[in-house]
């Protein structure tokens, strides 16, 4: 057992860490959240640069032989700088389905320019109904010719108005809510048929709803096999979650380190208020919080490329009830030990309060994952 | 002792009811129901009405045009309004500087301020924090100095609701600075249109703007503007801070928003039925049902007390501890109930009249808005850790 960093990837996190200070002060995110797309193309370039497209990809699939500690890495240090750019629709879910699914033409053709910072994904898989289910889906894909046509609706969708590509998880066979007859397709972003409504996020990322009506696509849009795509998006899912953990982390690390240091400058009846104890505890459970949040983290990023899917998928719920607790727990105690000014929109404090909130509301909160974990736990 | 309305209540509540369902413009009560933030005139209209029918000052006596009415009928007033979807009464005017002048005003003050507030056609806001005066309000630096018949007024004030509708705003200022912190502070009533006042707005985390900064740069206030003794405005201050304590908890409001939140749960779709069909959700609804039990019993013990001519001691503190996590949970669950959709923000939803049919279901909008904006609930009108400090003195002698 060895739980320390190698040499490339401490100099990978410290890359990633003077990215994040250096290119996200508070007011140059600001001006980020401003732009038309919300997020910076000379930034998305760098990412290509420094190798971090591809870090977590095979070399055989084009990348530098990483893995989800990599990706651990770069998601806490994004977390600190609350970073907009789409890493997590289009590197970790989109990238990770193509490289677990597609053919070798599709990894040529996507995959590749997707590493050099060419393209990038959305992957539609929510609609009204479906809640925290990956298999809730009535989005319908029909034969046409060698073909396929998709009609139906899919919701908040991270990126779409920026992907090239968007991945699309449509019912091919089966009733709504049956994990046999999905069907994965990769959809031209422009193809006609598909309308999209943009909008930001409470978190100032950018999502969409998205609407197709007889969108046409060939034989060779399908991604992996036809009717078995659950097993592909639960694991992607489950990686999504295990990297949205580790930003989340960074999340925590930034916002106590802002609390801290407010409390030990913010005078009231004549002292620091940090010496108050009813604070000092507080920020004491903040930041035993954020150290079970970092193990949790760590570990599903240890067990996520298991090849028992039940032993990925318990690791990966577990660290997002962990996320979801503390999470809640260091952003409600950084918001009140600010005072007024953590409600306010000036503050940093609230914008990682905001975001630590949407991680938990993402791909099923803290009881979701508590009621998946248990059932698997109990199952074995 | 029982619970029973009594026919006369009865009666009287059925009163109430007519009245809103009469008077709430239709729009005003929408809001309520969807979560919109009201604007000025919503707050306003609504008021002038219960003002005109003699019931916007309904905590006041009989003596200062109040209606006078007992401790049942103030309690079915407020549970009423909010079932029918009325705004909160905002509280500067008839909650916190009615009071105080009718207490502490001489008689000219009663006669020249009580009845623009009894008919709301004078808004008013709060002056008490400052930025180094926050949980620590006794530290407050705005400085009067009296010159002939005026005071000349300098500082800023911070976090004042709606001090962009204020006419006026009532100020703690300090007219000693030599005295001990608490001894040398002044209760002034300042009219907003006087020169030198500025209002510089906050926007919150949700986006919404209701809180503001006042600057207070040489402003000339007449003497006759102080309310009580010079250098004895802390008993004021204190009278108005045990008043807001208690009505703060918002009790009617959390009730009205746990069957809003069922009513949610029963149309949010999980797994082909409803999240009212999920026992682990369903239960945790049950949870803040019966907190809110607990805290409206709570409320109602107090009142009887206050009601056989005691004075709410500083036990309401905990009432407002309580009733700020309340609220607070039950936005929390509102916006789990909502799930993934919460994360679209739509600004235009919560702030303007549109025709834009809503991202997601209809009650999404304000979801993961008001879970972020409740948070003020435990930091505002005295903080949870200064409420703890109180009763842990006041009440347990520790």
């Amino acid at each position: 057992m060895d739980l320390s960093l190698s040499d490339e990837q401490k100099q990978l996190q410290e890359s990633a860490e003077r990215f994040a200070r250096e290119k996200y002060t508070f007011e140059n995110r600001r001006k980020i959240v401003a732009t038309e797309r919300g997020w910076l193309p000379e930034n998305w370039a760098q990412f290509a640069e420094l190798g971090w497209l591809g870090m977590a990809f095979s070399e055989e699939d084009g990348g530098y032989g990483g893995g989800p500690i990599e990706t651990m890495i770069v998601m806490e240090q994004f977390g600190k700088g609350l970073v907009l750019e789409p890493f997590l629709p289009t590197v970790v879910l989109g990238g990770g389905m193509i490289a677990r699914a597609g053919s070798a033409a599709q990894k040529a053709a996507l995959l590749a320019p997707m590493i050099e910072g060419k393209k990038q994904f959305a992957f539609a898989w929510l609609e009204r109904q479906s809640r925290y289910n990956l298999a809730d889906v009535s989005l319908k894909a029909t034969k046409e010719g060698s073909g396929w046509s998709l009609s139906g609706h899919k919701g908040v969708v991270y990126n779409a108005a920026s992907a090239d590509e968007i991945i699309v998880l449509a019912r091919t066979a089966g009733s709504v809510r049956e994990p046999k007859g999905l069907t994965l397709f990769v959809v031209d972003a422009k193809a006609k048929g598909l309308s999209r409504r943009d909008y930001p996020t409470q978190d100032a990322l950018r999502a969409s709803e998205l609407t197709f009506d007889k969108v046409s696509v060939g034989a060779d849009a399908v991604l992996g096999k036809v009717d078995d795509a659950f097993p592909v998006v639960e694991e992607a899912v489950d990686r999504a979650i295990v990297a949205l953990c580790a930003e989340a982390t960074g999340c925590m690390d930034a916002i106590n380190a802002a609390t801290l240091e407010y409390i030990k400058t913010r005078k009231q009846f004549g002292v620091p208020i940090g010496k108050f104890q009813v604070l000092q505890h507080r920020m004491v459970d903040c930041f035993t919080n954020a150290q079970e949040a970092r193990s949790m983290t760590l570990m599903a990023s240890l067990k996520i490329d298991d090849k028992d899917p039940t032993v990925r998928a318990k690791a990966a719920s577990g660290a997002k009830v962990q996320i979801g607790k503390s999470g809640k727990f260091c952003g409600q105690s950084a918001v009140q030990m600010h005072g007024g000014m953590g409600v306010t929109d000036e503050m940093a404090v609230s914008h990682y309060f905001k975001r630590l909130t949407m991680i938990d509301l993402m791909f099923g909160n803290q009881q979701h994952h508590l009621t998946r974990y248990s059932n698997l736990a109990m199952a074995a | 002792m029982n619970l029973t309305l009594s026919p006369e209540h009865q009666t009287f509540a059925d009163e109430v009811r007519a009245f809103a369902r009469e008077n709430l413009s239709p729009a005003t009560r929408e809001k309520t129901f969807s979560g919109k933030h009201y604007d000025k005139d919503d707050h306003i209209v609504w008021q002038k009405a219960l003002g005109k029918k003699g019931w916007l000052a309904y905590t006041w006596p009989k003596k200062y045009g109040g209606p006078g009415w007992d401790v049942t009928q103030r309690f079915l007033f407020e549970n009423v309004l909010a079932e029918e979807g009325a705004p909160r009464i905002l509280p500067f005017g008839p909650k916190m500087v009615g009071p105080v002048i009718y207490t502490f005003g001489t008689e000219e003050q009663k006669e020249r301020f009580l009845p623009g507030i009894r008919s709301s056609d004078v808004s008013w806001c709060q002056g008490y924090s400052e930025p180094g005066a926050g949980s620590d309000l006794a530290n407050l630096r705005t400085r009067a100095v009296r010159e002939g018949d005026h005071y000349i007024v300098n500082g800023q004030k911070t976090w004042t609701s709606f001090a962009h509708w204020g006419d006026w705003i009532f100020c703690l200022v300090r007219t000693n600075p030599d005295a001990k912190p608490q001894e040398g502070i002044s209760f002034l009533l300042i009219d907003m249109k006087s020169p030198g006042v500025t209002v510089r707005p906050i926007i919150m985390t949700d986006g919404a703007h209701h809180v503001n900064d006042v600057f207070l740069d040489n402003v000339k206030v007449p003497v006759e503007n102080l309310i009580g003794k010079e250098n004895e405005g802390w008993t004021c201050a204190k009278f108005l801070l045990a008043n807001e304590r208690l009505g703060i908890a918002e009790v009617p409001s959390s009730k009205r928003g746990v069957s809003m939140l069922r009513q949610i749960a029963r149309i949010e779709p999980q797994d082909g039925g409803t999240l009212a069909d999920d026992p682990a959700f369903t239960a945790q609804i049950a949870d803040i049902d019966l907190q809110v039990q607990a805290l409206e019993m709570s409320e109602l013990r107090v009142l009887s007390t206050m009601a056989q001519g005691g004075a709410p001691g500083p036990e309401v503190s905990t009432l407002k501890v309580r009733g700020s996590e309340i609220q607070q949970r039950i936005a929390e669950l509102t916006m789990e109930a909502v799930g993934e959709y919460a994360q679209p923000y739509q600004p235009g939803m919560l702030f303007h009249d549109t025709n834009e049919t809503p991202i997601g279901p209809d009650h999404a909008p304000p979801a993961a808005p008001r879970y972020f904006n409740m948070r003020k609930t435990s930091i505002y009108g005295g903080s949870t850790e200064i409420q703890k400090n109180i009763v842990s003195k006041m009440v347990l002698g520790l």
